[in-house]
């Protein structure tokens, strides 16, 4: 994985120094709280209900043991012991106290690690897909690219000032695991008719409020020309995108309004006006970035492994965890480790410390050093030896760490909502707890199978309500939550936003709601057909009849 | 409101008119985008410099029969977050504009650098901090990572340092 040079470290060294000199100030009463804000966001400060929140970059989700372990370190010495990861590969700390925050932005310059753009109308924190490097089905590891987008966004000057958040996914593979369709910008790696690789640019997605899946800019983009045309496509929405209303200033509606062909126009306008020599990508500076992510050195192994076989038949537990938590790896012999941070009853995506720490010693000992978080708030160990599998899964379930619900009902994306975030409007961690405990049972929850239930605890949608299989959105009605229950929607290469079942239910009744929708689901559904698919086969009325006919 | 320029405080010396005052007798004068639109045919024989005030929806592309004649263009911040200035500055200077492109309205000492780095070379500022302020403000950062923009001496782009031979950066071009 990449690491820093002299630059890079100096980079970081130089925002660290001057974030303290502004924390400093803030401190002595010389700054403003009004003066501060803009300084603190950019730095991924924010102030929540009960404290500061300070958000930290994971630049495409990618960790190294050493990283992990000093995330931990922060979670115990400046949080309450834990951290929560996010649904953009970052990972948040909710107690954190301003005379801490300039120590901690240290100790993460320390292991090459930042909190710039994690907030603030900017470019920010690109993410991809979370078995990238490792995946079966990948063209090419799309990191490096990330890694360019990461240095060349970094303090952009003619993109700091944005009329709202901007946020990047890129994926290397066919089947999308990076929601690309549902970010103001997403791309897609793939090859011409020649063979060549380059980029399908995608522009105008996004969730909040106004959920939109994103129209194709440009079939085809030349790796070499990626960073002028983002350029342009930053510049077009600079100059003419909405600033007289925070809620309509992202780039979806610019898109929206002026329409997808105009849209397309005005980017291509932008960039024919200029020759690119000056920003068009350097293949020496890929090359330097692609050598870091180079395959660790796999050893030849048979693609059928006794031991792991051995362990899965004297070990019924260990069987059906890795029969839902693995995925296949491009390389025999290896497998993808899907760690869920979704233990029944437990908060989506938070890890304590010490969890932390077993998660880096796993990935130091069986996965090449590497860790993976996913936008799906889960960590995977993207590298591990079929045959070492058993002994990761051991150490997993000594911590609280095994699960074995990837991918399955209690595998529950969910905001912080009302118990942390001053933006929210009901609760969601709650109801994610109630529903993944009330499908904990292991042989109901495999047999509903494979499904997205994503919770947001309000229209900002944070937590990827409208691209949940079943979304769920908590809202306020006269001082009351109530849930509102949306179907059919997907983040990956079948994007769909999910459309709104009825009117909402009281928190104590979602469960319930649920449970009813999965049980209209099982008693419609053909041999083998997941729930997706017989939603989009027999439409919303069977699911409205189980919920409301009766009332 | 003074008016910051190579570190530090001058006097302006340009005359900012009225689109119904005379640009008779004046020597440096700039006038409103909509009144160099429609009276450049008069504009265009006047003796002394010619500035423009642009807004911030301004078409850049629309204005490039009139750049080589200006001597400034003064482009808005109307408030500290509006960043569209950013664009329309770089735009001008990719275009070959290489005269005074001066910033005015809400700006902070910590936006100064990235706005030299879009090109702009003069500042309007509040009289709320002092000259050591923006001073310091303008050279936070000793490194930049795109290549392509503006950069005051001591500053380095990572990707030209790390790939020696690469056309770095042009130097600044007006230096007023």
């Amino acid at each position: 994985m990449y690491r820093y040079d002299e630059f890079d470290h100096q980079f970081v060294r130089e925002r660290t120094a001057q974030f303290r000199d502004q924390a400093d100030r803030r401190m002595a009463g010389t700054l403003s709280e009004d003066e501060f804000r803009p300084l603190r966001l950019m730095n991924g400060l924010y102030l929540q209900l009960h404290a500061y929140m300070l958000r930290v970059a994971i630049p495409y989700g990618t960790l190294s043991s050493r990283q992990m372990r000093q995330l931990g370190m922060i979670a115990d010495r400046y949080d309450k012991g834990y951290g929560h990861f996010t649904t953009r590969q970052n990972i948040q700390y909710n107690w954190i106290k301003l005379e801490d925050a300039a120590d901690i932005l240290q100790a993460l310059a320390d292991v090459e690690m930042h909190a710039i753009q994690t907030s603030g109308n900017c470019i920010r924190n690109v993410t991809t897909d979370h078995w990238a490097g490792a995946a079966a089905d990948e063209i090419t590891d799309p990191r490096p690219v990330g890694e360019l987008i990461r240095q060349w966004s970094s303090l952009h000057p003619e993109f700091s000032f944005l009329p709202r958040k901007f946020k990047i996914a890129i994926t290397g593979a066919p089947h999308d695991r990076a929601a690309v369709k549902v970010h103001d910008i997403g791309m897609r790696l793939h090859r011409n008719d020649r063979g060549e690789a380059g980029w399908e640019v995608m522009v105008g997605g996004g969730q909040g409020r106004t959920p939109m899946i994103a129209v194709t800019v440009r079939d085809f983009l030349p790796e070499k020309e990626l960073i002028p045309y983002l350029e342009a496509i930053m510049r077009v929405y600079n100059l003419y995108g909405r600033r007289d209303n925070k809620y309509k200033a992202r780039i979806k509606i610019l898109v929206h309004e002026i329409g997808a062909e105009k849209f397309r126009s005005e980017v291509e306008a932008e960039y024919a006006r200029h020759p690119h020599q000056q920003t068009q990508v350097e293949q020496r500076e890929l090359a330097r970035i692609s050598a870091y992510f180079a395959d660790p050195k796999f050893e030849k192994l048979s693609r059928f492994a006794p031991a792991f076989e051995d362990a899965k038949r004297s070990n019924p537990q260990f069987a059906r965890w890795a029969k839902n938590n693995l995925a296949t790896h491009k390389t025999d012999g290896y497998a993808i480790v899907n760690i869920s941070l979704k233990a029944p009853g437990e908060i989506p995506g938070d890890a304590t410390g010490e969890q932390m720490r077993v998660m880096a010693d796993l990935a130091e000992r069986y996965s090449h050093d590497e860790l993976r978080v996913s936008h799906a708030q889960n960590i995977v160990l993207p590298h591990v030896r079929l045959n070492d599998v058993f002994a990761v899964w051991q150490k997993l379930a000594e911590h609280g760490l095994a699960a074995a619900n990837y991918g399955l009902a209690g595998d529950i994306i969910a905001c912080p909502g009302l118990d942390y975030c001053s933006l929210a409007t009901a609760r969601s961690i709650p109801i994610a707890q109630a529903i993944s405990r009330r499908f904990a049972d292991f042989d109901r929850e495999q047999n509903i199978g494979n499904i997205k239930i994503n919770i947001s605890g309000c229209i900002n949608a944070c937590g990827h309500h409208h691209v949940g299989h079943i979304g769920i959105l908590g809202l306020d009605k006269a001082g009351e939550e109530y849930y509102q229950i949306t179907l059919g929607g997907s983040s990956s290469e079948n994007a769909a936003i999910g459309t709104i079942l009825g009117p909402g239910f009281a928190f104590e009744d979602v469960p319930d709601v649920i449970e009813k929708i999965l049980n209209t689901y099982l008693a419609q559904r053909a041999d083998g057909e997941e729930f997706l698919a017989t939603y989009r086969r027999i439409g919303a009325k069977p699911f409205k009849e189980a919920l409301y006919a009766a009332a | 409101m003074p008016l910051l320029k190579n570190n530090a405080f001058v006097t302006d010396d340009w005359v900012h008119l009225a689109d119904e005052e005379s640009v008779a007798d004046q020597q440096r004068v700039t006038v409103s985008v909509e009144r160099l639109v429609r009276e450049w045919d008069d504009l265009v024989n006047f003796p002394g410099l010619l500035g423009v005030r642009l807004s911030n929806t301004s078409k850049e592309h629309d204005l490039s029969p009139f750049v080589p004649q200006l001597a400034l263009i003064v482009l808005p911040f109307p408030a500290f977050a509006d960043g569209r200035s950013y664009s329309i500055a770089r735009q001008l200077r990719l275009d070959g504009y290489q005269s005074e492109l001066r910033a005015t309205g809400n700006i902070l000492p910590d936006q100064l650098q990235f706005m030299l780095q879009v090109g702009f070379d003069a500042f309007e500022v509040t009289d709320r901090f002092p000259l050591d302020a923006w001073t310091k403000a303008a050279r936070q950062m000793s490194l930049a990572y795109q290549r392509g923009l503006f950069r005051k001496a001591g500053e380095r782009e990572v990707w030209s340092e790390r790939h020696q031979g690469f056309t770095a950066w042009e130097e600044q071009p007006h230096a007023g």
